[in-house]
């Protein structure tokens, strides 16, 4: 068992002192944020990211992991309590959840959500140190025409499944990959889309697209739109279960992670779609159908724990093979830039200490938010009523703070400002900003895996689809393209349409 | 999510309008497809303009890719074009503290982005703590907050805790300016 030994050494890295004092803060930090009316998960780490510049980079993971998973429960403490979900896929937990508070169950319906996230975090984990380690060994042998393979089929993935507007979502991608091209050209030094400025000539630093893009984008979207009369948060106290609830959710929470995992490894929009699935099972396999819309604890317990395994799974693709397939796992790869490190099927190899600790930080972690947030939800809860000028403010001032932090530029300061115009102008058009971010990340990497690919085939095309595994991956490409062709007759004959 | 129906926000404001003034309202989307376009322009542009044979190595140069984002801009510019033409609409975004019904407020958004470049000017001058506390007092101002006793208090302290936190104790060095000079 060379991955439990591995493992081992990796709870060797975390649970030295300091170690466990990042992911504690990270934890709190992440509940804190992402507790926070309007911030998600992926503006909560992309804020926190200048938090960890001044750290090594294990360290500055093991944090991350607890922010990551923080600022999940934080959303859902959100929605629960608020019935107002942040993003989608906390959507569900506000479904059941916020009837049940509603109904004086607040307390129970926080606690199913908390052992919710800590069995899905705690049953994902455990796959991903199953699957994680085989994937990169598969992964290993794959070349630049593979790369570029998965990495064309993360662009289409990302616009074709997520978001229901294809040309929009191609759009946010293009404007992505234009961001990306700006500098100098990696393998010949050409200035590209620099204007003969030598602070362009840099490039454009991924954590300003996604900070500008996910805090500034959205903190001026709101603010042009922000509500008058704000929902009145439930006040709750001290989270607990009795017997009875515990009957019936203990199912649940093992049920979900096992429709969550497999949904976050792979391209479809992370949480969203698992949660969805598990709330429908909950209420299938429910012998009290007749309290779901009303407050059913299962409907909290399964969709939550899903929500939470989906996240490990989105840890297998962003660790072997360095594709992201969320928001969140988006400003990850980001930061593992930052440090000069690209995750990808090599990583297990030239950095074991610190995948290894990172997920065991990851189990770390999960037990520190169960044991933080029981006792501490109360206090979240009262951060629900910041008042929203504090909050928005905030938001500006603290990205203002991490992009500053990247480089001690003023420079940067305006180019973070013009990406937030960028974002809010995406924000009011309907573009979804996932594909921008995804396409500053990936685009670089792409065009070097495929001039790399052209290189040994001597600029043969046929260089690009030579091996098996590229092959599949570009059967998987056209399937998702043709779906809505498939699609269409289909939702023509229900007496609907649906264009692109 | 495209909807066939004509409800953007603001087109409650322009009735009454000659038509081809309500007629631009509700397809304000073409300026997007429009900017697309001019970016799609401005790659190509760029792309075809770059001396490239000094340092042409492998048979795909430093134009391909650029070429290939600036063609492909200009062909989605013409995609949402039709779209829009055809009664296509982008969804506004929602969210937990947006309201949708009410017109924009430029405003608003005018005296943020003042805030943030007035910021963005003053932080090497006058140092982090100081330009951080005028960003976070005049943004909260700017969104509604009118509490003079409160709001430069929270600011300030705000502002020089996160300088601490992040310079002391965290290891990210930011400019304290003269202020930190004299303390």
């Amino acid at each position: 068992m060379n991955a439990l030994n591995s493992l081992l050494d990796g709870f060797g890295t975390a649970l030295t002192p300091v170690n466990l004092l990042w992911a504690a803060l990270g934890v709190l930090l992440g509940t804190a944020i992402g507790v926070l009316p309007g911030i998600g998960p992926a503006m909560a780490v992309a804020l926190l990211l200048p938090v960890t510049y001044g750290l090594d980079p294990t360290g500055a993971f093991i944090m991350f992991a607890g922010i990551y998973y923080g600022a999940m429960f934080g959303g859902s403490t959100t929605s629960i309590l608020l019935n107002t979900p942040g993003e989608s896929a906390a959507v569900v937990a506000a479904m059941e959840g916020n009837p049940m508070a509603k109904a004086g169950r607040g307390a129970q319906a926080l606690a199913a959500a908390a052992i919710g996230h800590f069995a899905g975090g705690m049953i994902g984990t455990t796959l991903l140190v199953a699957l994680a380690p085989t994937v990169a060994d598969l992964a290993v042998d794959i070349g630049a025409p593979d790369y570029f393979a998965i990495m064309v089929l993360a662009f289409i993935a990302v616009t074709s499944v997520l978001g229901s507007s294809r040309i929009r979502g191609l759009a946010s991608l293009l404007i992505g990959l234009t961001l990306g091209l700006v500098g100098l050209d990696q393998m010949t030094g050409q200035q590209r889309l620099t204007f003969g400025s030598l602070q362009l000539a840099d490039g454009i630093d991924v954590v300003i697209v996604a900070v500008g893009l996910f805090a500034i984008g959205e903190a001026l979207w709101v603010a042009a739109h922000l509500r008058r009369t704000t929902g009145e948060a439930i006040p709750v106290g001290r989270p607990w279960l009795g017997r009875g609830d515990v009957k019936r959710t203990w199912k649940s929470w093992l049920r979900g992670p096992f429709i969550g995992f497999p949904f976050g490894a792979i391209p479809a929009g992370g949480a969203e779609i698992p949660t969805f699935l598990s709330y429908v099972t909950e209420k299938r396999l429910s012998r009290h159908k007749d309290e779901f819309g009303k407050g059913a604890i299962e409907g909290v317990a399964g969709p939550e724990a899903a929500a939470s395994a989906s996240a490990a799974g989105t840890l297998v693709s962003m660790l072997t093979l360095g594709l992201p397939t969320t928001a969140v796992a988006a400003v990850m790869l980001a930061a593992f830039q930052q440090y000069g490190i690209q995750p990808g099927p090599l990583l297990f190899e030239r950095e074991p200490d610190l995948v290894w600790g990172l997920i065991a930080s990851l189990f770390v972690g999960m037990v520190l938010l169960l044991a933080l947030n029981l006792p501490l939800a109360p206090v979240w809860a009262k951060l629900l009523r910041i008042p929203r000028p504090y909050l928005y403010a905030g938001i500006l001032f603290f990205a203002a703070l991490g992009a500053y932090a990247v480089g001690g530029e003023v420079i940067d300061l305006v180019i973070l400002l013009i990406i937030g115009l960028i974002g809010f102008g995406m924000r009011r058009y309907g573009l979804p900003v996932l594909p921008a971010v995804i396409g500053v990340i990936l685009g670089p990497a792409a065009e070097q895996q495929l001039r790399r690919a052209l290189q040994i085939s001597d600029g043969s095309v046929t260089g690009l689809v030579d091996t098996p595994f590229s092959v599949t991956v570009y059967a998987v490409v056209v399937l998702l393209l043709a779906w809505p062709l498939v699609r269409k007759p289909v939702m023509r004959g229900r007496g609907r349409t649906t264009r692109t | 999510m495209t909807t066939r129906n004509d409800l953007t926000p603001g087109t409650e404001a322009s009735t009454g309008r000659p038509s081809w003034q309500r007629w631009l309202r509700e397809h304000s989307e073409l300026g997007v497809s429009v900017l697309l376009l001019l970016l799609g322009v401005l790659v190509l542009t760029d792309a075809l303009t770059m001396d490239v044979d000094i340092a042409q190595r492998g048979p795909v140069g430093p134009r391909t890719v650029p070429i290939v984002v600036g063609a492909g801009l200009l062909v989605i510019a013409a995609l949402l074009a039709v779209d829009v033409l055809r009664g296509g609409r982008g969804e506004a975004e929602a969210g937990e503290d947006v309201d949708l019904s009410e017109p924009a407020d430029w405003r608003t958004v005018l005296l943020l982005t003042g805030v943030f470049l007035g910021a963005a000017v003053l932080i090497e001058p006058l140092g982090f703590p100081v330009a951080g506390a005028l960003l976070f007092w005049g943004a909260a101002y700017a969104l509604g907050s009118r509490r003079p006793d409160r709001d430069p208090l929270i600011a300030a302290v705000l502002s020089l805790v996160a300088y601490l936190v992040f310079n002391n104790l965290l290891g990210v060095p930011l400019p304290g300016g003269p202020l930190m000079g004299v303390l």
